[in-house]
């Protein structure tokens, strides 16, 4: 099997999408010519032509709201946002819109319509072009939110997202693009949407994550084992709908569960996943539930001593399943 | 452009029956019977003519909520409107979860909107991209007030359809007033159709109390667009009759004396006088169609008010495209 990265995964994806079904395109800022800010969409304009990959105008709304009318058409659009950062003004669109349009029509109209957007810092970015947004969105019933952490996921994932017939928020951990390698094989294949999956099983402590802090969880993993922590490493995926009972049997099994996103403590997603579990698995808690988080600061700071303060890494994620370990 | 007898027939009926719903809706808001009602008296003319210069059920539509008459020409029934005032079971456009006159016709390609205003433009562009790229000689045709036109949904949506040359009418339909703001507050051109100057379509003003001149306006509208010639914003302009919902109260921001001057222009007059001058309608045939109206919303009401309410499982379902049920 050929090991390729993140990004590269995602292409394929678009590339075989686009291929196999004509209702399919692409349209984004910049998606075309240019082949994408971080070149996720390159070659596909050359390969389809203008009328398959689409340049848009700068304007996030639209590049939305455009999509779901096409997908009220029949047309599986898939919607590049540039920057996760520059979602905000598409989200009337995305909540008001899109995702009520099957509650609200009593399923006379749905929107199979994809929204891919790079998100997260680590890699100079500043306050506008770090930001992890899925908190917005996995309040929302009607949407599904995913988040692949690695090249085999995020092509299967994706490829599902285009297939299925809701809206789907797609946020791709854009400092992995290059950096997650992995292998993903050759020919056709698809990863479902809404499970959970246990990618390092463990017993002393769950950590539940995804996106970058995934990879960066299981490198923590690896040395808190030479210490002798066994860790259960949970990738949630699907952050919404939410896949309750993976996240509940790795509690119990376990006992302890660390939580870790790199979006912002309050309000969060790791919230949302510590209440399911004080909810239905307090009587197998041997410790509290934790969550390490990004700092509550409006966004990820430019200047680099600052952007190293706000982000994670595999030390600090370590440190933490040291501890909730020890309790 | 000739327009026969037995359409100029049609299309008055069509007003009748809507203006008499509408009347009817007032009533039974008063008798505490419905809890509410936002009303297209006085739009009559401008949305009977619109859609009659449409292929109905092979076009498209993307609506607003101030048109009970569109709609009414399009199939809505007095039965499907007297359920959705009283939020019954059956109730069409959304198995009562929506507001009243939300509409949603699937049947008729007329797509489900929300309250948020301009929302719907934004989906006409994308519909138009899709009839596009499907390389099809369908339009489609939004309808907004002329205070949607200062949201930036509307602009991104014109510059769309203007950019892509796609097959999309934008009718504005001007009744002076943004619930109490006159148009002195929200805009500082005379007219909406002055707008489409700096984004590159043609902009039309149209008398919007006149059924023909608005039959005609839109016609060539459709004709250009069909055709491959690009979107038109047409701006109707009327006057809105009454306060613009059934929980709003007009006299606060408006003079009797204002309302009672423009009653002279109410679209059902303009129609009916023309008409009968030239006996396209006259006494007899007018107090048949009076009669027609009453007795089938007579018989609509009582259905409706006998009519179940949705069972209370149905408030949980259809978040996504699979909980859809059907029948």
């Amino acid at each position: 099997m050929a090991e390729i990265t993140l990004i590269d995964a995602l292409r394929q994806a678009m590339d075989e999408e686009l291929a196999r079904d004509d209702q399919v395109f692409i349209m984004g800022e910049d998606v075309g010519v240019r082949g994408g800010v971080f070149r996720a969409t390159m070659g596909l304009y050359e390969k389809y032509g203008p009328q398959r990959v689409i340049d848009t105008p700068l304007a996030e709304l639209s590049i939305a709201g455009v999509g779901i009318g096409a997908a009220l058409y029949g047309m599986r659009p898939i919607c590049e946002i540039q920057f996760g950062d520059f979602i905000y003004p598409a989200i009337n669109q995305i909540v008001s819109e899109a995702a009520k349009m099957c509650y609200r029509s009593n399923g006379e109209w749905t929107v199979p319509l994809v929204i891919r957007a790079p998100y997260g810092g680590g890699i100079g970015g500043g306050l506008y072009h770090s930001q992890s947004v899925e908190a917005f969105f996995t309040h929302v019933p009607g949407l599904k939110v995913v988040i692949p952490s690695n090249p085999y996921d995020a092509k299967g994932l994706l490829k599902s997202a285009v297939r299925d017939n809701n809206p789907i928020l797609f946020f791709e951990p854009k400092k992995g693009y290059r950096l997650i390698r992995g292998e993903v094989p050759e020919g056709e294949y698809t990863v479902p949407i809404g499970p959970a999956n246990i990618s390092r099983p463990g017993t002393d402590v769950s950590v539940f994550t995804y996106g970058m802090m995934h990879y960066y969880a299981l490198q923590a993993a690896e040395q808190v084992a030479a210490e002798g922590i066994s860790a259960e490493v949970v990738d949630l995926r699907t952050l919404y709908p939410v896949d309750r009972a993976t996240i509940l049997a790795s509690v119990r099994k376990t006992g302890k569960a660390l939580i870790v996103h790199e979006d912002n403590l309050t309000g969060g997603y790791g919230a949302e996943v510590a209440a399911t579990i004080a909810s239905d698995a307090f009587p197998d808690l041997d410790a509290p539930v934790r969550r390490l988080c990004g700092p509550d600061v409006p966004a990820v700071p430019f200047s680099h001593p600052l952007q190293d303060w706000f982000m994670l890494d595999p030390e600090k994620i370590a440190g933490a399943i040291r501890s909730l370990a020890r309790y | 452009m000739e327009i026969s007898t037995d359409m100029q027939r049609e299309m008055y009926w069509n007003m009748l029956l809507s203006r008499r719903l509408d009347e009817r809706a007032w009533a039974l808001h008063r008798q505490g019977r419905i809890a509410f009602h936002i009303s297209a008296i006085g739009h009559e003319a401008a949305q009977v003519g619109a859609a009659f210069a449409l292929r109905r059920g092979y076009d498209w539509i993307a609506p607003y909520y101030r048109d009970l008459a569109m709609m009414v020409a399009l199939g809505f029934t007095p039965r499907h409107f007297m359920l959705s005032l009283m939020g019954k079971r059956g109730e069409p456009t959304s198995g009562g979860r929506q507001m009243p006159s939300h509409f949603s016709m699937r049947n008729m390609n007329v797509v489900s909107h929300s309250a948020p205003v301009a929302t719907q433009c934004v989906h006409a562009a994308g519909i138009g991209l899709a009839i596009k790229l499907h390389k099809e000689d369908k339009v489609v045709l939004t309808s907004l007030g002329e205070g949607s036109t200062a949201q930036g949904e509307w602009y991104e949506a014109v510059n769309w359809a203007a950019i892509h040359q796609l097959p999309v009418i934008f009718m504005v339909e001007n009744n002076m007033y943004a619930i109490s703001e006159p148009m002195e507050k929200q805009m500082a051109v005379k007219s909406a159709a002055e707008k489409a100057c700096g984004l590159g379509l043609p902009g039309v003003a149209v008398d919007g109390t006149n059924i023909f001149a608005m039959y005609e306006a839109v016609k060539s509208a459709v004709d250009l667009a069909r055709t491959g010639q690009g979107p038109t914003l047409i701006e109707a302009r009327m006057y809105r009759m009454t306060p613009h919902s059934s929980d709003d109260d007009d006299r606060a921001y408006r003079s009797r004396a204002e309302v009672e001057e423009h009653k002279k222009l109410d679209p059902m007059l303009v129609g009916r006088t023309a008409m009968e001058q030239t006996g396209v309608l006259d006494e007899k045939s007018l107090a048949e169609l009076e009669t027609r109206a009453k007795d089938i919303i007579d018989e609509a009401v009582q259905y409706a008010e006998k009519a179940p309410y949705p069972d209370v499982i149905e408030g949980s379902f259809p978040v996504y495209a699979e909980e859809v049920r059907h029948g």
